[in-house]
Order: structure tokens, then sequence, then C-alpha cells
């Protein structure tokens, strides 16, 4: 299953009722609060085994499950120069 | 301050690593003295030096799992320094996870060590469950940040010596570690409290308080809350786990005392009211425990479900603490409602339980909420 998918399946089963694709904006649709922006982050971490720094911890890395799929890649990418 | 009828016996404290090193930490050091911090209104410093020499100062060094465990027994023997170490915790955790590499240089060896300790601060006059009503600000200026307002009910403020500080930057709320010694920093104790009393509760004045760039911890921005939610979450990790360790203690009290008194020729203890009383005490403690475990279990796997796990134990923990504590005073009878009475400290801590770190009223919204999202579709 590619990021992406892995991503919107997460918010898609915390918020069944939202009908979100993977180039929604999240935060548009009223129902990030930190609770769930700390449970998106650390869903990243675990399913992608990355660790995300603090200068990546921008809202536009998260806005969308492209952007987040993204952010995996470029993370996961630099792991494996690292 | 010296306080000799509080000084605990000469021994010095074997490393805690687990649950049986630290029950026997806790009776030894702390379960007998525990009644004369609550009249003094202080762990004392001897206390203090014994926990950082067991190592409880440095709760990372451990799984979560097992620093619920720790946490348990100490909130059996003391919810004062039970205290302590949850807004110590959740400093050092705090700096561990969003610290750059200069502010864990400068602060991860104090705090493990026991030799600067950590407060959390949060709450205001104005804005307790409501934190996003905060007022407290930081302002950025080319060289750094200044803090000013008021922070109170700061567990720990009367010794910390580092304060994890939240307060409203333009963007966010964001966390800063002021050490004591800034200037502007002023400390103003809180005595008497019903509960915890001996947690060195203050309120942390900030006035104009200078840092610099390296101040913040964190990221800035939308994610600031993030830190936020995760320090609050092992915060009441460790709150369920000393709830949890108060019903065992209202337990061993209760089946103690149940054994040895007697009303009309007979043991409480053959008594059937008596018996359900501590019937329920038995399941309570066992299932708290099994949800503190599984909160753990959940930290330890990096699974997000264990923000959602750590409000349930918390909530269970706590509204069992509270009721248990009650009915320990009953079997107790008017011994349990005596001045130095363990039970009464127990009743008057518990009540607290269900107020920090989330009150019942919050935890039930918030789970709630979660059934709701999860069963609309
Ligand atoms: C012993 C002790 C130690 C503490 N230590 C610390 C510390 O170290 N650091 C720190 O920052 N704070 C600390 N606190 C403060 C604690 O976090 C707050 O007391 C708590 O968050 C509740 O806030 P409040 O007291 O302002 O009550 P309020 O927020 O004013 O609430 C009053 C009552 O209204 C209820 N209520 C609030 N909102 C709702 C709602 N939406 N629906 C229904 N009911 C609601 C609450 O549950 C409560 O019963 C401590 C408090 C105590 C008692």
């Amino acid at each position: 299953m590619s990021s992406k998918t892995q991503i919107l399946d997460f918010i898609r089963g915390r918020y069944p009722q939202a009908e979100i694709d993977e180039s929604q904006d999240i935060f548009a649709l009223g129902f990030v609060n930190s609770l769930f922006a700390m449970e998106l982050v650390m869903f990243v971490e675990k399913t992608f085994g990355v660790t995300i720094p603090n200068e990546e911890l921008r809202i536009d890395n998260f806005r969308t499950a492209d952007a987040m799929s993204a952010l995996v890649a470029r993370l996961t990418s630099d792991l494996a120069v690292a | 301050m010296t306080l000799t009828s509080t000084a605990p016996a000469p021994a010095g404290a074997a490393p805690v690593t687990g649950r049986s090193s630290a029950r026997a930490f806790v009776d030894t050091h702390v379960v007998p003295y525990a009644d004369a911090y609550d009249s003094s209104g202080r762990v004392p410093e001897d206390l203090l030096r014994r926990a950082a020499e067991a190592g409880l100062w440095d709760p990372l060094s451990m799984d979560m799992v097992t620093l619920g465990e720790v946490h348990e027994e100490v909130g059996r023997g003391c919810s004062s320094l039970r205290s302590l170490l949850t807004v110590h915790t959740m400093v050092s955790w705090t700096l561990r996870r969003w610290g750059t590499d200069a502010q864990r240089d400068r602060w991860s060896a104090p705090l493990a060590a026991g030799d600067a300790l950590g407060a959390f601060c949060l709450s205001e006059p104005g804005a307790g469950s409501d934190a996003a009503g905060i007022t407290t600000t930081a302002t950025q200026t080319g060289d750094g940040w200044v803090i000013d307002g008021v922070k109170t009910w700061t567990t720990g403020g009367q010794r910390a010596d580092v304060f994890l500080v939240f307060a409203r930057t333009a963007t966010s709320i964001g966390a800063f570690l002021v050490p004591r010694d800034t200037p502007g920093v002023t400390v103003t104790p809180i005595d008497d409290m019903l509960g915890t009393r001996a947690s060195m509760l203050a309120t942390i004045t900030f006035d104009g308080v200078a840092l610099g760039p390296d101040a913040l911890l964190g990221p800035s921005g939308f994610t600031a809350g993030m830190v936020l939610t995760g320090t609050l979450d092992l915060g009441r990790y460790s709150v369920a786990a000393g709830s949890l360790g108060i019903v065992q203690a209202c337990l061993e009290a209760s089946a103690g005392y149940a054994a040895r008194r007697e009303v009309g020729g007979r043991p409480l203890a053959e008594l059937p009211l008596i018996q359900a009383k501590l019937s329920d005490m038995v399941t309570d403690a066992r299932a708290a425990r099994l949800l503190v475990a599984e909160a753990g279990r959940l930290k330890d796997a990096g699974e997000s479900a264990t923000i959602m796990a750590t409000w349930v134990a918390k909530y269970f923990a706590s509204t069992a603490a509270a009721r248990h504590a009650s009915e320990a005073v009953q079997i107790h009878g008017a011994s349990g409602c005596a001045p130095g009475s363990p039970v009464a400290r127990f009743y008057r801590d518990a009540k607290v339980m269900e107020i920090i770190e989330g009150s019942n009223e919050v935890q039930r919204i918030t789970i709630a909420g979660q059934a709701e999202r999860e069963t609309t579709r």
C-alpha cells in the first residue's frame, strides 16, 4: 500500500464522516485539533519508521495526504543516504 | 528548613528499576513518613536526595510500562512525591522529544540526576481546563523571547529549578524553558491545599522575563500545540498510575484494618457490607492496572492510540481512587478521620486526581467525542 493510501486510511478511520481525498486540505475541514495533529504525527513516525524533525513540523507538510507522503518520501530518502 | 520529625531512615537508596525495587524504596523511605510530609506541607530535601540516589528523577531510563508501575508504587506511598515526579517527568520527556542538541546538553544530565527539578506551568488564574484561554505571552525580540504573565497551581513551583512554561506566541502556543533564577521570575508559595499538600505548589509571575532564542522548545507554528498535547499525555499517564496507587493503598489499609478491628465481637472483615467495599477495591485496582499497562504498552510501541487509552485509564483510575478513598475512610470510622490518618490523606489526595491533568468533566467530553467520531458515518 502506498504511503498516501495508508495516511488517507488513517484519517478516514478517525473521521469516517469526512469525505477526503489526497489533495484535500484537512485543516480547511475544521476537525484538526492538537490531539489529532499529535496522533497524525505519531502515526506517520510509527508507520514509516521516521522521526520528523522540528523544522519539518510545518503546517504545509500536513495539509494534505499528498504533502504528508512527500514528507515521508523525503525523510525515508534521508535515511537511505545516512 | 529542618524537618527532623520527617527525616527518613539513614540507609542509602537502592536503584529503582521496576515495580519491586520501587515498592521496596517506597516502603522504606516514603510510607513511614508520608503523613509527616503531608502535615509539614513539603517533601523534605532528604527524600528528594534519596529519590535521586534511586534514579527516580531519570524516568526516561525506563520503558513506559515500567514507568507506570514505578509511578503507581510511588503514588501508593505519597501522592505529593508522585506529583513532583509527574511534572519532572513531563519536563524531561518534552526536552527529549522536542529539544535541540544544545537544550539537551544543558538540561538532560542535571534533570536526570535530580540536580535540577522541573515544573510544568500551564494553568493561570483565568485559565485551567480551557488551555486555549491562557494569556501569558512570549514575544519574539531581535535576540530571543520575552515572557510576561502569571502561572498558578504549579506543582513543585516552590522548589523547581526550571519551569516549562506555555505561552502565547504570535501564531500559536509555544513551550519555553525558563530557569528559576532568570531575572523577572517571582515564586509565591501556595500552602495548605486540600490534597497533595506536600507538593510545594506556587504561583509564578513572569515579568518581562528575557530569554535567549533557544528558550523555545519544539516547533513554532501549528504544531507547537502538539508539544502541549504530548506533555499533558504523559502527565495524565503518570496521574493515572498514581491514582491506581491510591486505590491500592486504600485496599491495603482497609483490608488490614478490617481484619484487626472488631465490632460486636466479630472482625469487620466478616461483615458483608465491608466485604463488598473491599471486593470493589480489588476489582477496580486490577482493572485500572490493566488500563494503565495498556496505555503504557501503546506508548512503548509509538501507537497514536495511546492518547485515548491514557484518557480512559486516567478517567477510570482517578474516579476509582476518589470512590475508594471515601470508602476507606468509611471502613476506618473515626480513626479514618483522625489527624495523621493515611486514609484521610488518600481521601484528600484522591479528590485532586479528579481535577488535574484534565478534570473528570473534560475527560468525559474527550472520551465521548472519540466515541461519537468513531460511530458516526
Ligand atoms: C493540587 C493541584 C496541582 C496542580 N498542579 C498543576 C501544575 O503543576 N501545573 C499546572 O499548569 N496546573 C496545575 N494544576 C491546575 C490544574 O491543571 C487545573 O486545576 C485544572 O486544569 C482545572 O482547571 P481549573 O482549576 O481552572 O478549573 P476550571 O477550568 O475553572 O473548571 C471548573 C470546573 O468546571 C468544569 N468544566 C470546565 N470546562 C468544562 C466543560 N467544557 N464542560 C463541563 N464542565 C467543565 C471543570 O471540570 C471543573 O469541575 C494543579 C491543580 C491542583 C489542584
